[in-house]
C-alpha cells in the first residue's frame, strides 16, 4: 500500500450523526485518498446514503469533522464551500434531475453555472457526455419524464461528470440497470479514473459492481466503518456481512 | 504540486504544460484564449503536449476547437490525452436542444381556445364520473369512503376556521365603518342594518369564503393529486383496484360542498357582529336594536340565498382543483402552472356563477319599501 503519502480527498473523524433520537453513525473514521474507487457497503438503513449526504455537507455532522480536499466543509465559508463543491459531481440514487428541464438542459447546468464557457463549448460537452453514458445527441430533446429508470441513471451520471469531477460520489450507480449496461458502466468508470484520477465512492449493492470497480472497500455496520482496506483484503476477511455479500456473489457467478 | 496550464508558442512550437483541466483553467481561459487565437498558424506548429499533467475534456474540446477541428500534423501526445481528444473528435456538434420556435398569434388564440375546450371535457367527464360513483356507493354503501370525507371536512373546514373568521371580521367591520359615515351625513343611520344585512349574508359572506376557501384548501387539492401523480401514487391505487375517484376525488368534492355553507354562516355571523360592534361605535346604535331591525330589514330568503351559494361555490372549487390536479404532468414547472390554473379558474368561475345567482335570484328576499 502507498500509505499516507497520498493527499486525502476524504477525511471523516469521530463523526457522529443523530437523527431524531436515533444515532445514523457514531465516532465513524473514514480516510479515502486520491484515485482510489471505494465501494461502500452494508445492509439497508445502515446510513450509507446519509455518510454520502455527509459528505455533501447536506447534513450537518453532530460531532466530529469533514475534510474535504483537505479543507473542513462546515468551517469554509459559503464561497469556499461552493467551490469545493464544485470539484465533486454526485449521482442521486433517484437521479433527482430537474424535472422542468430537458436532458440537455440538464446536464448544461452546471456548465452553465460557471458563466465562463461558451455555448458551442457547452453544446460540445454535453455531447460528449451524452455519448460517454451511451445515449444518442438526440435524447437531448426529451424531458426527464419520458426517460426510463435506467435512461435518468445515465443521464444523472452524464450531469455528475458534467463539471470534469475529481471526487465522485455514486449512490447505487448499476441498480435498474440491465446487466450490459451495469458492465458498460464499470468499464466506463475504471476508464474515466485511469485517465483523470478520479476518486470515487460508491455506494452498491451489486457484487459484480464492486468486484470490478472497487480498489478499496468500507464496510458500514455498527454505526461505524468496521472494516477498511483494500478490495482483496476486506473480501478476504470475516465479517458476516461481507460473507453474505460473498455468498451472494457466488450464487450468481454460478 | 499541480501547476497552472500555460501555453508557450514561439519558433513553431507550441508547448502546453500544467494542468489543463476545466477548473484549472478557469482562471487563465481570457489569457489562453487570445494565445490560442493568435496562433493562426497552428496547422504548420508542432505541438508539444507531453508535459501536461492532465487532460480532461473541457479543455480538450477548448483544443479541438482552436485547431478548427483538425489534427496538426506535427503533434506529440501521451496516448491517454490522445484518447480524451479522439473522444471530443467524435463527438456530433449537433444542436440537441430542439428549441421550438414561438407561436405566431393566431397559433396561440388556437391553442387557448382548444385548451379551453379540453379543460372542459375533463370537467364534464368529471362531472359525470361523479354521478357514476354516486350511483355506485348508492349500490354498494359499505364502500363509502367515509374517513376521508371526515378528513377533508377537517382539513377544508375546521382548520379555516379562524382565517374565514378573522377576516369576515375585519370586512364587517370596514363595511360598517364606511357605510356610517355616508349614512350619517343623511341621517338614515337605521339603514345600517338592511345594508350590512343584505349585503354580507347574500354577497359578500359567500364570495369571500369562496376566495379564501379557493386559494387555500382549492389549492391545497390541486397540489396533492398533483404529487400523487408525479410519484405514481394515484397509479399504485388503480393498481389495487382501488377507484382513485370514489378514493381521491369523490371525497374531496363530497367534503367541500358539504363544509362551505357551514363556513359561510360562521363568516357571515362573525361579519355581522363585527358591523354591529362597528355601528355601537360609530352611530350608536345598540346591540339589541340592530338584532331586531335585522330580523324585519333581512328576509330569510337571503340566508337561503347565501347558503346555496356556498354550496354551489364549494363544489365547484373541488371540481376546479381535482382536474387541474389530474392535469399534472410529472415535472415541477407543470404543478406549478395546474396549481395556479386551478385558484384563478375557481375563483373567476365562482364570480361568474354568482352574477347568474345575482341575476335569478333578483325578485327574491329584497323587502320593498
Amino acid at each position: 500500500m502507498s500509505g499516507r503519502t497520498n493527499p486525502a480527498v476524504v477525511e471523516m473523524r469521530g463523526l457522529s450523526t443523530r437523527i431524531g433520537d436515533r444515532y445514523v453513525h457514531r465516532n465513524l473514521d473514514l480516510r479515502v485518498e486520491r484515485g482510489q474507487i471505494v465501494g461502500l457497503v452494508g445492509g439497508s438503513g445502515s446510513g450509507k446514503t446519509t455518510l454520502l449526504r455527509q459528505i455533501l455537507g447536506l447534513i450537518q455532522p453532530t460531532a466530529g469533522t469533514v475534510r474535504l480536499f483537505g479543507q473542513d466543509l462546515g468551517g469554509a465559508g459559503a464561497v469556499s464551500q461552493s467551490a469545493m463543491l464544485r470539484r465533486l459531481g454526485m449521482l442521486f440514487q433517484g437521479g433527482a434531475l430537474f424535472s422542468a428541464l430537458p436532458v440537455f438542459d440538464n446536464i448544461a447546468f452546471p456548465l452553465r453555472e460557471i458563466k465562463r464557457l461558451d455555448e458551442d463549448w457547452i453544446r460540445r460537452l454535453v455531447n460528449l457526455k451524452l455519448a460517454l453514458v451511451e445515449l444518442e445527441t438526440e435524447h437531448g430533446r426529451l424531458m426527464p419524464a419520458e426517460l426510463s429508470g435506467g435512461m435518468v441513471k445515465r443521464v444523472a451520471l452524464a450531469r455528475a461528470l458534467a463539471l470534469e469531477p475529481e471526487l465522485l460520489l455514486l449512490d447505487e450507480p448499476t441498480a435498474g440497470l440491465d446487466p450490459d449496461r451495469s458492465r458498460s458502466f464499470v468499464k466506463l468508470l475504471g476508464q474515466l479514473q485511469g485517465e483523470l484520477g478520479l476518486t470515487v465512492i460508491m455506494v452498491t449493492h451489486d457484487p459484480e459492481t464492486l468486484a470490478g470497480l472497487a480498489t478499496h472497500i468500507a464496510v458500514l455496520a455498527e454505526q461505524h466503518i468496521v472494516k477498511f482496506g483494500t478490495a482483496a483484503e476486506v473480501m478476504a476477511g470475516d465479517h458476516p456481512f461481507l460473507a453474505g455479500f460473498r455468498d451472494g456473489d457466488k450464487t450468481r457467478l454460478l | 504540486m499541480t501547476l497552472p496550464p500555460s501555453l508557450q508558442i514561439g519558433s513553431g512550437k507550441a508547448v502546453l504544460t500544467g494542468e489543463w483541466t476545466l477548473a484549472a483553467l478557469m482562471p487563465e481561459l481570457q489569457q489562453l484564449q487570445t494565445q490560442l487565437a493568435a496562433a493562426n498558424d497552428f496547422a504548420d506548429l508542432s505541438w508539444d503536449l507531453t508535459a501536461i499533467e492532465r487532460l480532461d475534456s473541457a479543455a480538450a474540446v477548448l483544443l479541438w476547437r482552436a485547431w478548427n477541428e483538425r489534427w496538426p500534423a506535427d503533434l506529440n501526445i501521451s496516448a491517454t490525452c490522445r484518447r480524451t481528444l479522439e473522444r471530443v473528435a467524435a463527438v456530433p456538434v449537433a444542436d440537441g436542444t430542439g428549441k421550438s420556435t414561438l407561436p405566431g398569434p393566431v397559433e396561440r388564440i388556437g391553442y387557448l381556445v382548444l385548451g379551453a375546450v379540453d379543460n372542459a371535457r375533463g370537467l364534464v367527464t368529471m362531472y359525470g364520473q361523479m354521478l357514476l360513483d354516486l350511483w355506485y356507493l348508492l349500490r354498494h354503501p359499505s364502500e363509502m369512503p367515509w374517513k376521508e370525507i371526515g378528513a377533508n371536512v377537517y382539513k377544508a373546514g375546521a382548520l379555516a376556521l379562524p382565517v374565514t373568521g378573522l377576516v369576515g371580521f375585519l370586512i364587517g367591520v370596514t363595511l360598517s365603518y364606511l357605510s356610517a359615515l355616508q349614512l350619517r351625513s343623511v341621517g338614515a343611520d337605521l339603514f345600517i342594518v338592511n345594508i350590512l344585512g343584505i349585503s354580507i349574508i347574500r354577497e359578500i359572506g359567500p364570495v369571500l369564503v369562496a376566495v379564501l376557501v379557493a386559494g387555500r384548501s382549492g389549492s391545497a387539492m390541486t397540489a396533492q393529486i398533483g404529487v400523487m401523480r408525479v410519484t405514481e401514487e394515484i397509479d399504485a391505487l388503480s393498481a389495487m383496484g382501488v377507484s382513485r375517484s370514489i378514493r381521491v376525488i369523490l371525497p374531496k368534492l363530497l367534503a367541500l360542498t358539504v363544509v362551505m355553507p357551514l363556513l359561510v354562516l360562521w363568516a357571515s355571523g362573525i361579519a355581522l357582529v363585527g358591523g354591529m360592534l362597528s355601528a355601537l361605535l360609530q352611530l350608536d346604535i345598540s346591540l339589541a336594536h340592530f338584532v331586531e331591525n335585522l330580523q324585519r330589514a333581512v328576509p330569510v330568503a337571503n340566508l337561503v340565498i347565501g347558503l346555496s351559494k356556498g354550496l354551489v361555490f364549494g363544489f365547484i372549487i373541488a371540481w376546479v382543483a381535482c382536474h387541474f390536479g389530474l392535469r399534472v404532468k410529472p415535472n415541477t414547472e407543470s404543478l406549478s402552472a395546474n396549481t395556479t390554473a386551478s385558484v384563478v379558474t375557481a375563483i373567476t368561475l365562482v364570480i361568474l356563477v354568482d352574477a347568474v345567482f345575482a341575476i335569478t335570484t333578483r325578485n327574491l328576499g329584497i323587502p320593498q319599501l
